[in-house]
């Protein structure tokens, strides 16, 4: 048997936690966060600022010899919880996790550093819904400037780099503010938590950077299993809350929560949050130190959607009418856990990346 | 303070003393309880040395590779997991030194008599009598589903011992002589046609007061240490990858192509994350447990498993397609051990039916997850202040 991963939660991660769930206790409370929703600014830049660059954590997975704060995935993984708990808006797994990570397999440092400081908002330009390994949509690339449109492509406009995959096999950087050749359009998306634009190219001047092929594989490896502790956050709440409710909530002259009909789905919800939190953790125990994680990855995302999707649907059903309610933010919680289960690949793609990686073939 | 270092000198010190290429198998095992390297997390004289649990496994470790016997703990499972732990808990310093040191080298085997007909989930409804008489219990009744009944030294036991007060206030809890005449031991035959259990008749056992664990009337208590350590045992198990039900699935569907359908890859593949997920619920389990942090997940464990064994060795059958129209064996038989993986699928589709009744139904897990995890409101009780003599029955 190889070392066990370790599945629990440090003393230090615990005091992460803490910090990360009061300071957004301050900037996301359920309210704004709907109403924001459908205001200008979608995303929430004074909870981004306040992560980012006053606690350091959009620099997390950057050593420090290039601006970061050298930690590992674990503790990114601990922030992701307490994000997903809050639906907050903020692009940190696009930028923080995914854009940093194709940045760390290209080595730019200057774009490193800047990411890092959480002042430069990256994103990597490719759909949302791509698994890793999947193919990804290039653009033409013609003496260094770029041509093409993306679409899906999730925080592209809070983004301030675009990181772009191009025809000739490279990864290109494209600063937005730098020039009028790119286009980036909001799309309506399902989740109004996680914004998607479109992004049209018309001879955008870019940097290549690197190969875009690891690159993009290893970005979206890291934002698969780590997308995990979102998921594992936002079922967290939705359980805690359903059952919070159900102990106040009176019908037939007594508590509903003490029918046995739905203490038992409730217990049943509690088992798959227990158990998604064993594949979370171990996704994020994998990322950090290397050891087996294209399996436990693609373990974690074959498992967390369901967990994610199921409890959401049952606090929208236990909570019956308030639920349907827009002003209730369980439909937030429900739009990001339907979407997250597309997000850096379905279920189903990551079954099928166990089947390889197991040797379980099909038929 | 007893640290690694010094358990691993005493170790050597008792592998020096006691070779194990030229030291009988129950004298050395005699020698390893009283060198107090048994349970070391045990009080010195009782086969420990009063250290933590986690350090039992330096002792092993080492007495392992050293060729050392061992003592055979599946064959008792009931005297190690849960006799033992009660017995150390409410047991006179008189019964820990008789009882404790045969149940750990295996000389005496043990059984549990608590379930009954009449009694399942709601065990504390048990009807089994024990009435004074003189320095005696003499003691009436049917308990059933008692694994190694005929194999066993000595069994622990509750039974009623004032049927005018409500239910969990008049029992009592007794180590019962499975040899006295007047137990009966018959085998129960199970859907799998074998016997791994056992219905125990009792008729006039006279069990004397020196028998009795913890107070009159207390037994409920007791048995509660009994019980946890139950679901203890069913749920800390450590697993390599595919180490569960899961492995024999696999291991087919890897050598015999033939069998593959879309239907049933699609199945086996969110099968296998969910082991392997279970798996690594049972592993941070475990690590909450070495670190001092133990959570309520146990409970769980025991949910996650029975599921997925009833779900893996169905699809297993399917898989096996026209050979799953067959069964390896009906013959009636008591096997001392049950081996959930040798035989084959249709066996463990049988028997595995049972993992979501036996050591509490999956029904009443369920509601002590939702009770004393959720803090949910607890089930409405019409039984709780009613003597147990005028309980529906």
């Amino acid at each position: 048997m190889t070392k066990a991963p370790d599945l629990l939660y440090s003393e230090e991660e615990e005091a992460l936690r803490a910090a990360v769930r009061d300071l957004l206790a301050d900037h996301c409370d359920a309210p704004g966060v709907i109403a924001r929703t459908e205001s200008d600014a979608p995303h929430d830049l004074a909870a981004w600022k306040a992560l980012a660059d006053g606690m350091g954590l959009a620099g997390l997975l950057v050593p420090e010899a290039q601006g970061g704060q050298g930690a590992t995935h674990r503790e990114v993984a601990v922030v992701l919880e307490e994000l997903g708990r809050a639906v907050a808006p903020v692009p940190y797994l696009t930028s923080a996790v995914v854009a940093t990570e194709a940045l760390l397999a290209c080595g730019d440092e200057e774009l490193l550093g800047k990411l890092a400081s959480g002042r430069t908002i990256g994103a990597l330009a490719v759909g949302l819904h791509l698994a890793p390994g999947a193919a990804f949509t290039a653009v033409r690339v013609e003496e260094g400037a770029l041509y093409g449109e993306l679409s899906g492509v999730a925080d592209a406009t809070a983004a301030d780099v675009l990181l772009v995959p191009a025809e000739d096999g490279g990864l290109y950087a494209v600063s937005v503010a730098d020039t009028d050749a790119v286009t980036v359009t909001p799309q309506i998306a399902f989740d109004l938590t996680r914004p998607l634009a479109t992004v049209t190219l018309t001879g955008a001047p870019g940097r290549r950077i690197g190969d875009a092929g690891p690159a993009v594989r290893r970005a979206l490896r890291a934002g698969a299993g780590l997308l995990a502790s979102e998921q594992l956050g936002l079922a967290d709440w939705l359980l805690t809350e359903t059952v919070r409710y159900l102990k106040e909530r009176k019908q037939f002259n007594r508590p509903v929560g003490g029918f046995q009909a739905l203490k038992h789905r409730l217990a049943q919800l509690w088992l798959e949050v227990v158990n998604l939190r064993a594949a979370a953790r171990g996704a994020a125990d994998a990322l950090a130190t290397g050891e087996d994680a294209d399996l436990t990855v693609a373990v974690a995302q074959a498992y967390a959607a369901g967990v994610a999707v199921h409890t959401a649907e049952e606090a929208l059903q236990l909570h019956a009418g308030i639920g349907m309610t827009w002003e209730h933010p369980i439909h937030l919680y429900l739009k990001r856990a339907k979407s997250d289960a597309i997000a850096y690949g379905t279920a189903g793609a990551h079954r099928s990346a166990v089947a390889e990686l197991v040797d379980l073939q099909a038929p | 303070m007893t640290d690694a270092a010094e358990l691993k000198r005493r170790t050597a010190e008792l592998l020096a003393a006691h070779p194990p290429a030229t030291t009988d198998r129950l004298d050395f095992l005699k020698a390893r309880f009283d060198a107090g390297l048994a349970w070391v997390h045990y009080p010195e004289g009782l086969g420990g040395l009063g250290v933590p649990r986690s350090l039992q496994v330096v002792v092993d470790a080492t007495l392992e590779a050293a060729g050392a016997p061992d003592n055979d703990a599946r064959r008792n499972g009931i005297g190690l997991g849960m006799a033992a732990p009660t017995i150390l808990k409410y047991g006179t310093e008189e019964q820990k030194q008789r009882y404790l040191r045969p149940l750990w080298i295996g000389e005496e085997v043990w059984c549990q008599l608590f379930s009954e007909p009449g009694a399942g989930s709601d065990l504390a409804a048990l009807g089994t009598r024990a009435v004074r008489e003189g320095d005696d219990w003499v003691v009436n009744g049917q308990k059933v589903w008692t694994s190694g009944a005929h194999n066993s030294r000595w069994a622990i036991l509750i039974a009623r011992t004032d049927p005018d007060v409500p239910k969990h206030a008049g029992i009592t809890y007794f180590i019962c002589d499975m040899t006295d005449p007047g137990v009966d031991v018959r085998p129960l035959r199970q859907i799998t046609g074998e016997a791994e259990f056992n219905e125990v008749f009792l008729t006039d056992v006279r069990i004397p007061d020196s028998r009795r664990l913890g107070e009159i009337g207390d037994g409920w208590r007791v048995a509660q240490t009994t019980l946890n350590n139950e679901r203890v045992a069913i749920g800390g198990m450590r697993l390599p990858r595919e180490g569960g039900m899961i492995g024999p699935v696999s291991k087919t569907w890897r050598e015999r192509p033939g069998l593959r359908t879309h239907d049933l890859h699609q199945r086996l593949l969110k099968l296998w994350v969910e082991s392997e997920v279970a798996r690594l619920t049972a592993e941070r389990l475990r690590q909450q447990l070495v670190a001092g942090q133990p959570g309520p997940e146990g409970a769980g464990m025991k949910l996650a498993f029975a599921r997925l064994n009833q779900e893996i060795s169905g699809l297993e059958v399917e898989l096996r397609g026209e050979e799953g129209l067959l069964y390896d064996d009906w013959t009636m038989r008591r096997p001392e051990l049950v081996d959930f993986t040798g035989r084959d699928a249709g066996y463990r589709y049988l028997r595995s039916k049972g993992n979501s009744i036996e050591g509490g139904t999956s029904e009443v897990l369920l509601n002590i997850v939702a009770e004393r995890v959720l803090g949910l409101p607890a089930e409405p009780r019409t039984d709780k202040d009613v003597a147990w003599k005028d309980l529906a029955r």
